[in-house]
């Protein structure tokens, strides 16, 4: 009997399981089809707009700074206008996701752009969100070739895009978004939860921002 | 790593004499307790939470067979490979396996307390392959050469001032005059120092919070982005986890979140909650090329089915040590193996029998305040209390206490004798007890009397106050 098949036997007879047990496995079948959602928290159940203010007011306090612009076409402006007010080399890493794409980043003329995945020396990445989530503060990133996960752990300061109409109340209805889209039980490499920057309390218990990821987290909400 | 649980007591003994450790301990007890009241106290739905959070892992426990068995598939059919691992030494092997397979030298290390368990550091670096922790106080306890104290702040026993002294120790390539007298600086330094460490791994090894049987997905739930950088940057990334990680669904995953990390540390959502769901796909740019996932037993599924199932709800979140007045007095590294706290008390000898274990659960004052705030509602200490039985049923606590319990025994089943005798006692005691109302020193009892003294008791019985108490009450009904 291979390991696995010991271990498996091991879980029934400790359990007092038949293995025929036909119930059981329907039971846990029906379980993972339906993916109930279970409690969720009234908090971040608000009509849009509040959902916004709720979920800029969470990534405050999370030590997140956030912008808001009215277009996508405003979006590299304020980028531009982060760096400029931090002081930072004007330059930014980004991957090819069509909705940054699609952005007048050449009116930018000092603004230095590097596409593809982080090499570890870019001092500000930027991305885009698929979502965030107002009860928490959180924003929500995924894989792909356009969308590299290196800019999100590397660079010194990361700066996400997220459109209004994609903050949603909280992570459940965030969950059945992601599995519309690439379909029940898929998924893509890496879905990313960030909330607020990279932090630290391992020395004394005292809380220090920039341990490993980014120092800064900058949000740039579009529209609402 | 070497057992010394069998000696809690003098391990305890050397801890609360320890002037460097109870400084630091009084972190503990400053800085967790607060933040999760005030998390708690944000969210009106948090008890609700709690039993839905409790009710998710008993429904996989009951099913777990089925639960792994879907995982597994969903693992394959996201190009992902699991291996299974009975014992702590199977897992090592596999791991090694696929490391010399990727020709590795060195391997950067997520924070996790399975790699702890089976003893992978060590191992790794006997066979030639150089083990990098990166999550801050996994690195400095490696430099130290020592073992985590906490399972969720493993360097929790250590001041600054120690951890710079470490530093400039290893770091010696770096100047003499420099400045690491806070934390930020050094922070900073391991930062720097260990960039680079990410970009020369071939093999990253993380643990999981999670396994989504839904979607094959593993989770981990971190504050720094090491475990992130850990698993994107080598060519593979390797999952360790026990079998009990199991959850069914990603919406099962977003209820037990709520708790998790607002018990722990008391944040409403850690930093990186980071969903990894096989290797590399067509088109990615980044991300390992290979996804392996090393699903270990190590005497799991025999703790299903008996009065210690309950424990293989506990999601690590450290809040039980962080509340227990007897890991405040010692911290971790006198219980004597990976888990400390109640939670350790418990499930330590489960994992290494309570023959090496068995002191563990007799440290414990019985306040409850673990089970209080154990967002799995596990009821530790009822569990200590098992282990407390099982230990004086296979004679294992010396002979003295068994004595004092053989003693009470008879006595508690003999409630005439035990009256009488106790109604003999009690006038002694209270004289004993002078005008001070204090015993100072008792016979048989100086191991109680030498480190405080016993509060004498009043005159009379319980049962002779009750009864006199009766009578009046019965005269005034008259």
């Amino acid at each position: 009997m291979n390991t696995r098949d010991t271990i498996l036997g091991k879980v029934r007879s400790s359990l007092h399981i038949d293995p025929s047990d036909a119930a059981r496995r329907k039971a846990v079948e029906e379980r993972l089809k339906k993916a109930a959602p279970g409690i969720v928290p009234a908090r971040g159940q608000l009509p849009p707009a509040q959902r916004v203010a709720l979920f800029a007011e969470m990534a405050g306090k999370l030590s997140a700074s956030v912008d808001h612009v009215r277009k996508a076409t405003d979006v590299p402006k304020a980028v531009t206008e982060y760096l400029r007010g931090r002081n930072l080399p004007c330059a930014v890493r980004m991957g090819s996701d069509p909705r940054l794409a699609a952005m007048p980043w050449g009116r930018q003329r000092a603004l230095e752009l590097r596409f593809g995945p982080s090499d570890g020396y870019d001092e500000a990445g930027v991305s885009h969100a698929v979502a965030a989530i107002a009860e928490t503060g959180t924003l929500v990133l995924t894989s792909g070739p356009e969308n590299p996960t290196t800019i999100n752990f590397l660079p010194e300061h990361h700066i996400v895009v997220v459109d209004a109409a994609d903050i949603e109340g909280d992570l459940e209805t965030v969950l059945a978004r992601i599995r519309s889209a690439y379909g029940k039980g898929r998924m893509p490499r890496t879905v990313n939860l960030i909330s607020g920057p990279s932090r630290s309390g391992d020395i004394e218990q005292k809380i220090i921002l920039g341990a490993h990821g980014p120092r800064a987290l900058h949000i740039i909400v579009v529209g609402g | 790593m070497d057992i010394t649980s069998p000696a809690f007591k003098a391990n305890a003994r050397v801890a609360l004499a320890d002037g460097q450790l109870q400084k630091a301990l009084g972190n503990v007890r400053a800085g967790f307790i607060d933040k999760r009241r005030k998390a708690v106290d944000a969210l009106p739905e948090f008890e609700q939470l709690r039993d839905r959070a409790r009710d998710i892992k008993n429904h996989v426990l009951e099913h777990l067979d089925l639960y792994l068995e879907a995982y597994e598939a969903k693992v394959q059919a996201s190009g992902g490979k699991v291996h299974w691992a009975e014992t702590a030494a199977q897992a090592r092997d596999i791991i090694l396996d696929i490391c010399r397979k990727a020709d590795a030298r060195t391997v950067t290390k997520g924070k996790s307390m399975i790699t702890e368990e089976i003893g992978l550091n060590d191992f790794l670096q006997e066979n030639g392959i150089r083990p990098v922790e990166t999550d801050l106080g996994e690195y400095i306890i490696q430099l130290r050469g020592e073992h985590p104290s906490h399972i969720i702040a493993p360097a929790v026993h250590l001041n600054k001032e120690q951890v710079e002294a470490d530093f400039r120790r290893v770091h010696d390539h770096l100047p003499d005059h420099r400045d690491l007298s806070e934390p930020e600086a050094l922070l900073g330094e391991a930062r720097r120092v260990l960039r680079s460490q990410y970009f020369e791994a071939d093999v990253g090894i993380t643990g999981a919070n999670f396994l989504v049987a839904e979607t094959g997905t593993s989770i981990i739930v971190t504050n720094e982005g090491n475990g992130d950088l850990t698993q994107v940057l080598p060519r593979v990334h390797v999952v360790v986890a026990s079998i009990e990680k199991i959850v069914p669904t990603l919406e099962d995953v977003s209820q037990i979140l709520r708790v998790l990390a607002r018990s722990a540390t008391g944040q409403e959502m850690s930093v990186y909650t980071t969903l990894s769901t096989g290797p590399r796909r067509k088109g990615d740019v980044d991300g390992p090329e290979e996804y392996h996932v090393v699903l270990l037993d190590n005497g799991r599924s025999a703790m299903l089915g008996t009065e210690f199932q309950d424990m293989l709800r506990c999601i690590r979140c450290g809040a039980c040590m962080n509340h227990c007045p007897v890991y405040h007095a010692v911290g971790g590294h006198a219980y004597g193996w990976v888990y400390p706290g109640p939670m350790g008390a418990v499930l330590t000898p489960s994992l290494i029998g309570v023959d090496r274990g068995g002191h563990l659960p007799n440290a414990s004052t019985f306040c409850g305040r673990c089970e209080s705030v154990c967002p799995m509602r596990i009821p530790l200490p009822k569990m200590m209390r098992h282990w407390r039985e099982r230990e004086f049923e296979r004679g294992l606590n010396p002979a003295t206490q068994r004595f004092g319990l053989g003693l009470w025994a008879f006595f508690a089943r003999r409630p005439r004798l035990y009256r009488l005798a106790t109604a003999l006692a009690i006038p002694v005691l209270s004289l004993m007890g002078g005008r001070k109302r204090r015993i100072a020193w008792l016979p048989f009892a100086g191991g109680w009397t030498r480190h405080r003294e016993l509060p004498a008791p009043e005159s009379r019985t319980f049962m002779q106050q009750w009864r006199d108490r009766e009578a009046v009450a019965r005269q005034a009904a008259r």
